[in-house]
């Protein structure tokens, strides 16, 4: 079996902005190969909690474990660097640039000619095409533009990248709200891949059925608290659905069960 | 059956992409310039050496500020200060060195530095208080102009100030930027009669054109250096990236921030080179130089396929852009038309260039 302890851990972490309190004591567990989403209406501390755990906003309060060191994240440059890779949902890529310059962004293949450092394009355009084709995407050219793929296989070349990149904790931010249902189940498959490799994923969503199409574990966030967390199987589609709205805590309805 | 399908789509997705090259809008425009002014002036004497050296001269010093410009604004920036750089660069050469009595190459020198100290200073208040570059270099259009004018006259009492040549003429520096190459080869071919020379006055029994001057040396030499940054290094990719979307490549690690305000460097480094070919050639400096070029700047640039947005553009497209500026501008001299029509001629030109360059961003994005 695989380590029982979590990749990351967050514990009763607080967050306030001025007088704001965005999260009152939330804590949760990421763990490897397993999806966790993260539900919660518009507002609950969502995204206040994957700033958090990407080194955007440092907690008020609280304490955060990753493999079981405690640990600051000051910047994104060293959550990337701690091997935690955030794709956002429309921040990931540079739609004018192509897929090729997009992957390969900020970790450019080089090599020498003279004295000259130039990019490596043989070596990335061929590695890239061998990674899109694993993930399921049939590219005609690495060089055209991003802009000329469809929202879900940019979320795929997105995920891609990260994992390529050596993540082992992929935090994806709403990645199918922008998305129809065909290319929302492409990205589902690609979340369902990407863990099977033991990538940890956590999964931002409100929308519950997306959720529990790749879920193993549920984690509802209501007005910048845990309701509690659920394994897949424990809970259904109008429990989940209800804890966001009706915002009550999670053992009141198992016990109701 | 299914090949021949096939074929068609791999010809279509070629000429789709044939289309998204920022810079065939200008290939296609500098084929029609030449053409129309090859049929309607080839008798003027337009596309003879010493007609092509004059076109060829006004188009390479519109060449050297877009080179700048193109990364900058690809950068996803614009700097409004270049005319009043160059302005002001030709004057910090002149008073150092006429009226301060340096060495003329140190005053190069000091004239690039101080140059390039503001463009750095320009792009650093620009990415620390977020404000757009089109604000902030206004202001500095401004700043130089009034600093240049003010410094030459409290200096000499003149906004001119002439009598460089004297002491330029045998600096080690100075060359490389008002200087001629190949003036043995023009001398030759006008010994064989391949080249006209003059028949009367002082210059009596030279070739009317005595070497390719360096103007248009640093022309191509910052054309191939921009081009191959751009496009081959991993700091071009930084470049497309920082004006493409800023806020996806700082969540990459891509360092923004430095990346535009070393492009204001460059544009400043250029501004310079523009300013020193000037007052070598000129040997003199005037406060007045340089008004209006940040505008033909970004125009050749537009011109060029480049987005005003940033993220997007090429600077083969730029200096494409700047030969139909330079060849347009000369030729409507050649063919006698009143000048003030160029200014229409490039209005117009500039109102097609941005609608196409919009179109071709919809085909890139594929946002409707």
């Amino acid at each position: 079996m695989m380590s029982t302890s979590p990749l990351m851990e967050l514990t009763d972490i607080y967050k306030s902005f001025g007088n704001v309190n965005a999260l009152k004591g939330v804590s949760i567990s990421i763990n490897r190969g397993e999806c966790h989403c993260l539900l919660g209406d518009n507002g609950a501390g969502k995204s206040t909690l994957i700033k958090i755990m990407s080194g955007v906003h440092q907690p008020t309060a609280g304490q955060v474990n990753i493999n079981g060191k405690p640990t600051v994240l000051q910047g994104p440059r060293e959550a990337i660097d701690s091997g935690i890779a955030t794709v956002y949902q429309d921040l990931a890529l540079i739609p004018l640039m192509s897929v090729s310059r997009n992957f390969w962004l900020g970790r450019e293949l080089t090599k020498k000619i003279g004295p000259i450092t130039v990019m490596d394009f043989e070596k990335c355009n061929s590695i890239l095409m061998s990674e899109m084709e694993k993930i399921g995407i049939q590219l005609r050219d690495p060089n055209q533009s991003i802009g000329t793929l469809s929202g879900g296989e940019r979320q795929t070349v997105a995920i891609a990248r990260a994992v390529f990149f050596g993540a082992e904790i992929l935090i994806l931010d709403e990645p199918t709200s922008a998305l129809g249902v065909y290319q929302t189940s492409n990205v589902l498959k690609t979340v369902e891949k990407v863990r099977e490799k033991g990538v940890a994923v956590v999964f931002i969503s409100h929308n519950v059925s997306h959720a529990l199409a790749v879920g193993d574990k549920f984690t509802v966030l209501s007005r910048g608290e845990t309701l509690g967390t659920a394994l897949a199987g424990e809970i259904n589609y109008e429990e989940l659905q209800f804890m966001m709205s009706g915002n009550k805590e999670l053992s009141a309805l198992k016990n109701s069960k | 059956m299914s090949i021949n399908i096939k074929n068609i789509s791999h010809i279509r997705a070629y000429f789709k992409n044939a289309m998204l090259r920022p810079d065939l809008g200008a290939i296609v425009g500098v084929m029609l310039v030449f053409l129309f002014f090859f049929l309607v002036a080839h008798d003027t004497g337009m596309f003879s050496l010493e007609g092509s050296m004059n076109w060829g001269i006004v188009s390479s010093q519109f060449i050297i500020i877009a080179v700048g410009a193109c990364l900058l604004m690809i950068a996803g920036e614009f700097d409004l200060s270049v005319g009043s750089m160059i302005g002001f660069s030709g004057i910090v050469i002149a008073v150092t060195s006429i009226v301060w009595g340096w060495p003329v190459w140190l005053s190069i020198l000091t004239a690039f530095a101080v140059a390039m100290s503001i463009g750095a200073l320009i792009g650093y208040i620009t990415v620390k208080t977020n404000l757009p570059s089109f604000i902030v270099s206004l202001a500095f259009l401004y700043i130089l102009r009034g600093l240049t004018i003010f410094i030459a006259i409290a200096s000499t009492k003149k906004t001119i100030i002439g009598g460089i040549n004297e002491f330029s003429q045998n600096d080690w520096l100075a060359p490389i930027f008002g200087g001629k190459i190949f003036s043995g080869l023009f001398e030759w071919l006008a010994e064989q009669g391949w080249i006209q020379t003059f028949v009367a006055g002082t210059k009596a029994g030279q070739p009317v054109v005595s070497g390719i001057p360096a103007m248009m040396v640093w022309a191509l030499g910052l054309i191939i250096f921009g081009h191959f940054l751009l496009t081959k290094t991993r700091f071009g990719n930084w470049i497309y990236a920082s004006g493409g979307d800023a806020q996806a490549a700082r969540h990459i690690g891509v360092p923004v921030n430095k990346v535009k305000i070393l492009m204001f460097v460059f544009t400043a480094f250029c501004a310079t080179v523009f300013a020193t070919t000037q007052v070598i050639e000129f040997g003199s400096a005037s406060a007045d130089r340089g008004i209006l070029k940040e505008f033909e700047a970004i125009i050749s640039v537009v011109i060029g396929g480049a987005l005003l947005t940033g993220g997007y553009g090429s600077v083969i497209g730029a200096a494409l852009g700047a030969i139909i500026f330079g060849v347009v501008q000369q030729g409507l001299f050649f063919i006698g038309v009143e000048s003030s029509l160029f200014r229409v001629f490039l209005g117009v030109l500039l109102l097609l260039a941005v609608i196409l360059n919009t179109h071709v961003r919809k085909l890139i994005t594929g946002s409707k």
